[in-house]
């Protein structure tokens, strides 16, 4: 048999040699090469590195929410995780003595458990008792935005560990660390029985079940992982900032599921991957970098990144129809 | 009444069907048969106004036709029930039948719900259907749902009505009660198009047939000339060995007791059901539409909990065990719902076919797959269907029915199961892929697996299986030996209301 016809055999869903990711890589490029002659510094060193160290820790929430949109549901609490658990490591890390390794060991410790925990109630409450991933998703972030700022009374916890806040403030350390989660997360998703039953899991919960998979356990683990990559997140942002933030990632939420969208995931469940929403990340934070670049306020930023996002998925759908992917017809 | 002159249809520069010729006196009902994909939907598509044609033309009542949508087709007079029923479960009946045309007070947007309710109760009147026009859609069984999607159709009084299958999903009296219908609109002077893969029903109902393959007119002329073999051989293209597939060589399944059944009950669907099934051995269900048959898969299964009774797997008990312990366990389920059930219409073919046996090909403790073992385990399960080798990137949901069905049979010839449920296996698929599958059901039993198969179609059946369970309203009415088949006798006992000697 030759190579090129068992290449996309068992790889992530079912793709067309064109996928989403290519298309919105390519629009990133576009953008960048457009973008780069009118606004000075873009194309800088210094503007790339810092345009790097702000979409690492995006990009590992929006790998955890990929996780999720592959299983068809969603995740709304991801950005209340990265609150709750920005303030719970920091309120750890002040009560350990000395504020060294043990102290910032523990809170990472704490943040990760707990991130995993609230993410796993999540995946509970939608297998066990039945309720739809939207309310449950949406509850517990208003109930977790609310705890996060009732522990902190509002106030932000500074004083943290060195060792802690180097996770965050390295911009080696932070490469490492994603690539390292985000890489064993693709390699995951297309080569571990785990993975191969998620997929199957977001295409026909149905089939999957009459085929032996257990899909209670694998939509949970789903929303546990993103849960603990929104902790993740959350330790490198709460690392940057030095300081634990009862309202971390606030204006995170829809850059999360934007880029996952963008990069090919779907609300329908069984589509998606890393290397998608890794382009999807690279493409808004982009657009955010430049935008900011030329002085644009937050909301004129907001504004425009809608739209763009709007236009990016005009396109990836144009090209779905033309690769015949949404035609249900039978041969 | 309706004439096809050269009509042609390509799709993605594919002939899909013709150019194909013939026409429809005004009156007569013209049966369509042919394999599936052999253009008989695509052809009724451009008669329904859901295609246009690339070459030819149509004729309706001598004058040119050439829809632009259903809509426009409907206004000419012709209305086509198709065979997936387009009912919305969450609306009335009433609803379902004035979608598009509610009745209303003046011309306000307000719904004249008294009106509603007179002119739903005559088109219900008019197929038969004494139901509340208030009913709600999901409240109602398959066979009723087809009425209603026929009251929807005579609600534009058609002079041409097309039926699609309308009978793969009703039981044999929902068929006998269509039938009657049916040669009452004919009385009415409508003409009718049947189009089914039920040869007996096409032989008995029409008075001419077409017989499509590969998107020509293979044969055509008044039903009388026709018999069902010869149907077979015009639409196979080749001579076919018989009508009815032929029998298991008689042998004797005297294997060790593979799963036993002893007083499985589930309120309101099945009561004290028990049985044996042995290595090697076939055995069949049959039953009417709603006689628990399909529930009763789903309980052996795991998928329901009986209330009562005692499952056994090769001596062993099955009580509490999830399906993936079951599967595990060496037991299959090719359920009646492929589309729903059985496959992941989006993913690919070889995603499908690994997806029941993944398990077995997880590696370490991280459960990795072992992709050149799945691969090489793969290549004989496809062989043993004829499943063609290109087919594993593309999506399963761009597959006939016919090698859908396929799919999930090799799905499950992957695990090597020690027992197989199969629930209306070769429903709704073209000759020649049932043929294979009986074939293949067949070299199961003979490899040692103990088949179960729920069937009903009572040739398939009697030609099939080492034994016979008749279920009746949920309970076992009929234990019949191969040498005891008998038609008649099967019905009787199969019968609501009537029990066998």
């Amino acid at each position: 048999m030759r190579r090129a016809t068992t290449m996309p055999v068992f790889a992530p869903g079912w793709r067309p040699r064109w996928g989403s990711e290519c298309l919105i890589l390519a629009a990133g490029g576009v953008y960048f090469l457009a973008a780069a002659p009118f606004i000075p510094g873009l194309a800088s060193w210094e503007n790339l590195g810092n345009l790097l160290s702000n979409l690492l820790p995006l990009l590992v929430i929006a790998v955890g929410q990929t996780l999720v949109l592959i299983a068809g549901g969603i995740d709304l609490s991801a950005t209340a995780i990265m609150a709750v658990t920005s303030v719970a490591g920091a309120m750890v890390m002040r009560g350990v003595p000395g504020h060294g390794l043990v102290a910032a060991l523990a809170g990472v410790g704490v943040m990760l458990g707990m991130g995993t925990a609230v993410g796993w109630g999540n995946g509970f409450a939608i297998t066990r008792l039945r309720l739809p991933a939207f309310m449950v998703t949406l509850t517990s972030m208003m109930f977790f935005s609310g705890l996060a700022l009732w522990l902190t009374q509002s106030q932000k916890i500074n004083g943290l560990p060195a060792a802690f806040n180097a996770l965050g403030g390295n911009l080696a350390v932070e490469l490492i660390l994603t690539t390292a989660v985000v890489g064993l997360t693709a390699w995951g998703l297309g080569r571990l029985l785990a993975g191969r039953w998620l997929y199957a899991v977001g295409h026909n919960p149905r089939a999957a079940l009459i085929s032996g998979v257990p899909v209670g356990p694998v939509v949970m683990a789903a929303y546990a992982f993103s849960g603990g990559a929104a902790a993740l997140g959350a330790v490198l942002l709460t690392g940057r900032g030095e300081t634990g933030d009862p309202v971390l990632g606030r204006y995170l939420m829809l850059d999360v599921i934007g880029a996952a969208v963008l990069g090919g995931a779907s609300f329908f469940g069984g589509r998606g991957g890393v290397g998608g929403t890794a382009a999807g990340v690279l493409f808004i934070k982009l657009v955010d970098n430049s935008l900011s670049l030329q002085g644009c306020s937050h909301f004129t930023i907001m504004m425009v990144k809608g739209g763009l996002i709007l236009a990016a998925a005009l396109a990836d759908g144009g090209r779905r129809r033309l690769a015949g992917e949404d035609q249900g017809g039978r041969a | 009444m309706i004439e096809f002159q050269g009509i042609e249809k390509r799709f993605a520069g594919v002939r899909a069907v013709g150019p194909v010729s013939f026409d429809l006196p005004p009156g007569a009902t013209l049966g369509l048969v042919g394999e599936n994909g052999a253009g008989k939907s695509t052809l009724m598509n451009l008669l329904g106004g859901n295609l246009q044609p690339d070459a030819g033309s149509m004729r309706l009542a001598e004058r040119p036709y050439a829809p632009h949508g259903p809509a426009e087709a409907m206004r000419c007079g012709i209305a086509f029930i198709h065979q997936e029923l387009n009912l919305f479960g969450n609306l009335t009946i009433a609803e379902n039948l004035f979608l598009t045309r509610f009745p209303r007070w003046w011309r306000s947007p307000f719904i004249y719900r008294t009106g509603l309710r007179a002119e739903a109760g005559k088109l219900l009147a008019q197929v038969g259907l004494e139901l509340d026009p208030h009913t709600p859609m999901d409240r109602l069984a398959v066979g009723e749902c087809q009425l209603v999607e026929i009251a929807k159709a005579l609600a534009g009084d058609p002079r041409l009505i097309i039926f699609d299958e309308p009978t793969s999903s009703l039981s044999t009296r929902e068929a006998e009660r269509l039938f009657a219908l049916m040669a009452g609109f004919r009385r009415q002077g409508r003409s009718l198009i049947y189009i089914s893969h039920a040869l007996g029903d096409v032989l008995r109902l029409c008075d001419d047939l077409v017989i499509l393959r590969d998107g020509l007119v293979a044969g055509r002329g008044p039903a009388r000339d026709f018999t069902i073999p010869r149907l077979i051989s015009l639409m196979a293209g080749r001579v076919p060995e018989a009508t009815a597939p032929a029998p298991t060589p008689p042998r004797e399944p005297a294997g060790a007791v593979a799963l036993a059944v002893r007083g499985v009950s589930r309120p309101g669907v099945v009561r004290d059901i028990s049985f044996e099934l042995r290595r090697g051995e076939i055995l069949g269900i049959a039953g009417m539409m709603g006689a628990g048959r399909s529930e009763l898969a789903r309980i052996l299964f795991g998928l329901d909990a009986p209330a009562a009774g005692e499952l056994r797997l090769h001596g062993r008990p099955l009580q509490g065990a999830t399906v993936r312990e079951r599967v595990r366990r060496g037991m299959a389920f090719v359920t009646e719902d492929r589309r729903g059930e059985g496959l992941c219409l989006e993913a690919s073919v070889a995603d499908n076919l690994a997806l029941a046996a993944l398990p077995a090909f997880a590696r370490g403790r991280a459960r990795r797959i072992d992709r050149p073992g799945l691969q090489a385990a793969l290549t004989p399960v496809k062989a043993a269907v004829r499943l063609t080798a290109d087919a594993d990137g593309r999506a399963v949901k761009t597959l006939s029915g016919g090698n859908q069905q396929k799919v999930v049979l090799a799905k499950w010839l992957l695990t090597k199961p020690g027992v197989i449920i199969l629930d209306e296996p070769t429903r709704g698929i073209d000759v020649g892929a049932k043929c294979e599958i009986h074939e293949l059901i067949r070299a199961l039993a003979a490899a040692g697996t103990a088949v179960l198969l729920i069937s009903s179609e009572l040739e398939e059946l009697t030609a099939l299986c080492d034994r016979l369970l008749v279920l009746n309203r949920g309970e076992i009415t009929a234990t019949l030996a191969r040498a005891e088949f008998d038609q008649a006798r099967i019905l009787a006992a199969a019968l609501p209301g009537e029990r066998s000697a």
